[in-house]
């Protein structure tokens, strides 16, 4: 029997396209679930109940999906500000270092500016923080293209360098008299920290305790929505995906290749500030070292998790902010250490960065050289 | 050695089948790529693969070597039907291929290249030795010198071919495909390959050759099979065939293989360049103080042996590459060293470039996005902060058709097209811009005998319309048939420039090699 010659559905458009883009994702996330489970039993514990608590811990009632948003909403931003660099082969590990600065940044101009009405202070310190990042994400960009320097080993020494500074600001000085950082609030006795930022400054609540969920959650969508844009419908966008693609062919075409990449990582550096901001001007209301950047580096995961792109990043945040959101509860229900959700998040890396293993434990069909490479491994490639 | 070969073992069809494709057909999305293909390749023969861009050679090639699996159809080897996974079971099989773009890694040794992938293994350890020495016995046996030690990148194009070759034939091929060999390599490199083609096939290998130049096929092929869009469309004997009627029976319609053209009637002059130096990637000497103009209205061709500077003089004349001396004036405006966008815009110029891949194209890009490559920021394709993505599509649609690249959408993705098209659309996108300057570098690289005819006679269409033209080719039968003018490069120097009426090949030809014709040289 011959099948017609006419080819019809095109795997290469449309719902097609889609469900392929999220099959090798959903997939790293299920392995990464199984092999929880196997920790656990190994370890004597039962997994069905620790996914039941997690499930209910993160969808089971109004609060749990507070906290769930709550948690999603940091994951947006620094997944948007890794994936947003993939796109022009640039590798962001910095997001945590400029999710700090931008974190200092914002508290610095949210504990001043007594008097500012809200709608001038808010924005102000938002735009401090997104300032900080920017100029994070910069630097690493500026010696990239300068000096050769490679992005993945500046970032990583500026995270070194953002948290300890993070620290000396808020830093509340020594027993023998060594002075105390600049930001530090003096009625915190021993403790380093910042005051508390100044009401106008903070982001008000969209539904206040006991849910707390704020409206930084409609930031986290915009931004998600002005990366789709300003990748795939400005012509900036179309030069940095250009960049990312292939460099020659950008110079051919006369793009600033340099320019280019030093306005993805500040712009990258600038989201993940936005984090940064949006967490202490939300959430934390002052910033002290152990609100650290740990978000930034699962920015990574995320990232990767979204197939670096836009809607693809906001579905991974919400699973990762699920995961943290159900955790406690999860540990309180079955007694599964909360550490799990770590081990979990962290396979989930593994497994999507080495789809290759997915495809052997789902016996799917080899990637041949018919079709056209996946968004990571494109991005992975290149300088 | 070749002469020594009896006559009769370039009969057709006198080895037994040795390959057989049966109703073979291949889908793609949109795309019938082969459709109810039937192929034989007999024992000992050398049979070329013929077709229009497009048409299904590479594909059908694909399918023989397993990296595709067909629709329909079966693969026979030795009579028995075979299938295929990956190229790993053809290698098993004695299948061989050389792809257009080499798999070797450019930074290992000739050895390990061979070896990489069925590594010969002496008490646990890589059988170096061994391999070398087998290296050697085959390429004495074929004679195809190399020497197993040298690192891949730093051998020529030709050289790195035959170790393609010798990959093939030390993983014991008895069949070879060779997709278009011959468009990367110097004529001289071109009749070594047939050489050593005919040496494989007088030892009863069996070889399929794919190729856009008639001329090539007359000289070497037992047999000829012609595709076209995707259906095997019939037979020639090489003995009887003339290019004419190959190429009628390629494209479907007459084809005129030579271009005519009027006496140029040049203006003023748009390009001068002064005095160029310029070094390559490596920091040696590319360029030596080449001087050059072209005017408005006239063809300059630039010919020379691949690798004498052409790439350089190109990528500084479109600011892709820094002067190190000397003075770029296009349109009498001091261009020496602008960006690439600035020449672009100020220079009204349009450069098709040497190597699409590299620099012409984005794999991952749709054909309409390539297609605005180099205007994507222009109305109508971006208005204010947003590209149009409407405008990206008519624009696309506009160029398919005229520059008849065959591909199933504008949206298919560029990777996916043919290579010709692939060509094409590079063609499409510079020739399609409002210019005065047009910089070609290989042009027609693997595009078909019917569309170098189009695309030869754009080119001089544009120089009726009063655009200068600088062109670089490779192929001396490309620099005759288009030039008004005719610079010859050598080592970095332009070493003659003649106007086309004192140009024979015999002149051309020694000046490419370094002879230098005094007398009859008028320096500038
Ligand atoms: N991987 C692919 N995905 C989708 N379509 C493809 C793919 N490879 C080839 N095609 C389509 O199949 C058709 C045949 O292509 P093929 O490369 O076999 O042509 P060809 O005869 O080798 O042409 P050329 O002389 O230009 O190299 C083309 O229309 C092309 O667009
Ligand atoms: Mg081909």
């Amino acid at each position: 029997m011959r099948r017609p010659v006419l080819a019809t559905a095109s795997p290469t458009t449309g719902i097609a396209r889609t469900l392929r883009a999220l099959l090798i994702p959903s997939l790293a996330l299920l392995a990464a679930l199984l092999a929880g489970a196997v920790v656990m039993i190994l370890s004597g514990d039962d997994p069905m109940a620790a996914y039941g608590g997690l499930f209910k811990g993160a969808f089971g009632d109004g609060k749990g999906w507070a906290r769930t948003i709550r948690k999603t909403i940091p994951f947006v931003l620094t997944g948007l500000s890794v994936a947003l660099a993939f796109k022009v082969s640039l590798f962001n590990i910095g997001a945590s270092g400029q999710f700090v600065m931008g974190s200092v940044f914002a508290v610095a101009v949210g504990i001043n500016f007594e008097g500012l009405p809200v709608y001038v202070h808010l924005p102000l310190a938002l735009i401090a923080g997104i300032a900080g990042g920017l100029l994070w994400g910069a630097i690493p960009g500026i010696l990239k293209v300068y000096t050769g320097a490679h992005e993945v080993i500046v970032t990583i020494m500026l995270n070194y360098v953002a948290s300890l500074l993070g620290g000396w600001t808020v830093y509340a000085g020594g027993t023998q008299g060594q002075t105390p950082g600049p930001l530090w609030d003096r009625t915190a006795g021993a403790i380093s920290e910042t005051p508390d930022v100044l009401h106008s400054a903070q982001i008000p609540w969209l539904f206040g305790p006991p849910y707390r969920v704020h409206y930084g959650v409609f930031l986290a969508l915009a931004a998600a929505i002005l990366v789709w844009w300003l990748i795939f419908k400005t012509p900036l966008g179309f030069e940095m995906r250009t960049v990312g693609h292939n460099m020659r062919a950008a110079r051919y075409a006369g793009i600033r290749v340099n320019f280019t990449i030093i306005l993805t990582m500040a712009l990258a550096g600038g989201l993940a500030g936005l984090a940064g901001a949006i967490e202490t001007l939300g959430l934390n209301h002052k910033f002290a070292p152990e609100f650290g950047g740990a978000v930034g580096f699962d920015g990574i995961t995320v990232a990767l998790l979204g197939q670096t792109h836009p809607i693809g990043v906001l579905l991974a945040a919400f699973m990762f902010g699920a995961l943290d959101g159900g955790a406690a509860t999860m540990q309180f229900e079955s007694g599964v250490p909360a550490d799990i959700i770590q081990i979990i998040q962290a396979l989930v890396l593994a497994f999507v960065a080495a789809p290759l293993i997915i495809r052997l434990i789902f016996r799917l069909r080899p990637q041949s050289q018919e079709d056209a490479g996946s968004a990571v491994s494109t991005s992975w490639g290149g300088t | 050695m070749t002469e020594a070969q009896p006559a009769q073992a370039r009969q057709p069809g006198a080895g037994a089948p040795k390959l057989e494709a049966l109703g073979i057909t291949k889908l793609f999305p949109g795309v019938v790529a082969n459709k109810d293909i039937d192929l034989t390749l007999h024992e000992g023969e050398i049979l070329a693969l013929l077709g229009e861009n497009g048409a299904g050679k590479s594909t059908l090639m694909n399918i023989i070597y397993g990296l595709y699996q067909p629709t329909e159809g079966q693969i026979r080897v030795d009579g028995s039907p075979v299938v295929m996974h990956s190229p790993r079971d053809a290698i098993d099989l004695g299948i061989g291929m050389v792809h257009q773009h080499f798999q070797l890694v450019p930074v290992m040794s000739v050895v390990d290249n061979i070896m990489l992938g069925s590594e010969t293994v002496d008490r646990g350890l890589l059988d170096r030795q061994g391999v070398s020495a087998r290296i050697q016995e085959l390429s004495q046996r074929y004679n195809m010198a190399v020497d197993p030690n040298s690192i891949i990148e730093d051998l020529p194009v030709g050289v790195q071919q035959r170790v393609e070759i010798l990959k093939a034939l030390y993983r014991n091929a008895e069949i070879l495909i060779l997709d278009e060999p011959t468009s990367v390599l110097t004529p001289q490199e071109i009749e070594g390959l047939f050489e050593v083609m005919e040496l494989l096939r007088s030892q009863g290998k069996s070889i399929i050759f794919i190729t856009h130049k008639l001329k090539e096929v007359l000289r070497i092929a037992d047999r000829i099979a012609v595709l076209r869009r995707g259906e095997m469309v019939g037979e020639a004997d090489p003995a009887a065939a003339s290019q004419e009627n190959l190429a009628a029976l390629m494209v479907g319609r007459k084809v005129t293989l030579e271009v005519e053209k009027e006496p140029a009637s040049a203006g003023d002059v748009l390009l001068q360049l002064r005095d160029i130096d310029a070094y390559t990637d490596l920091g040696e000497p590319a360029l030596r103080s080449v001087s050059l103009d072209v005017r408005a209205g006239e063809i300059v061709g630039v010919a020379g042996v691949q690798g004498n500077g052409q790439t350089e003089l190109v990528e500084v004349v479109t600011g892709l590459r820094p002067a190190a001396g000397g003075s770029v004036l296009i349109n009498s405006v001091d261009m020496t060293n602008a960006s690439p966008r600035r020449i672009t815009e100020e220079g009204a110029i349009c450069h098709v470039p040497e190597d699409r891949h590299m620099y012409g194209m984005v794999d991952a890009y749709s054909v309409a996005d390539n297609l605005v490559l180099s205007s994507y920021y222009k109305k109508p394709f971006s208005s204010g902060l947003t590209m149009n993505q409407q405008a990206i599509a008519q624009h696309a649609e506009e160029l398919v058709a005229r520059f008849d690249v065959r591909t199933p959408s504008v949206r298919a993705s560029g990777a996916s097209l043919s290579g010709g098209n692939q060509q094409k659309m590079v063609v499409a996108r510079e020739f399609g811009r409002p210019i005065r300057l047009l910089v070609a570098a290989q042009p027609t690289r693997g595009i078909d005998v019917g569309s170098i005819e189009f695309i030869h006679s754009q080119i001089v269409a544009k120089r009726d319309e009063g655009i200068a033209v600088l062109l670089v080719s490779y192929e001396l039968d490309e620099i005759m048939a288009l030039s008004d003018r005719i610079a010859v490069m050598f080592h970095g120097r332009i070493s003659a420039i003649l106007p086309r009426g004192q140009a024979t090949r015999e002149k051309i030809g020694l000046l490419m090699a370094g002879v230098s014709v005094e007398d009859e040289t008028n320096a500038l």
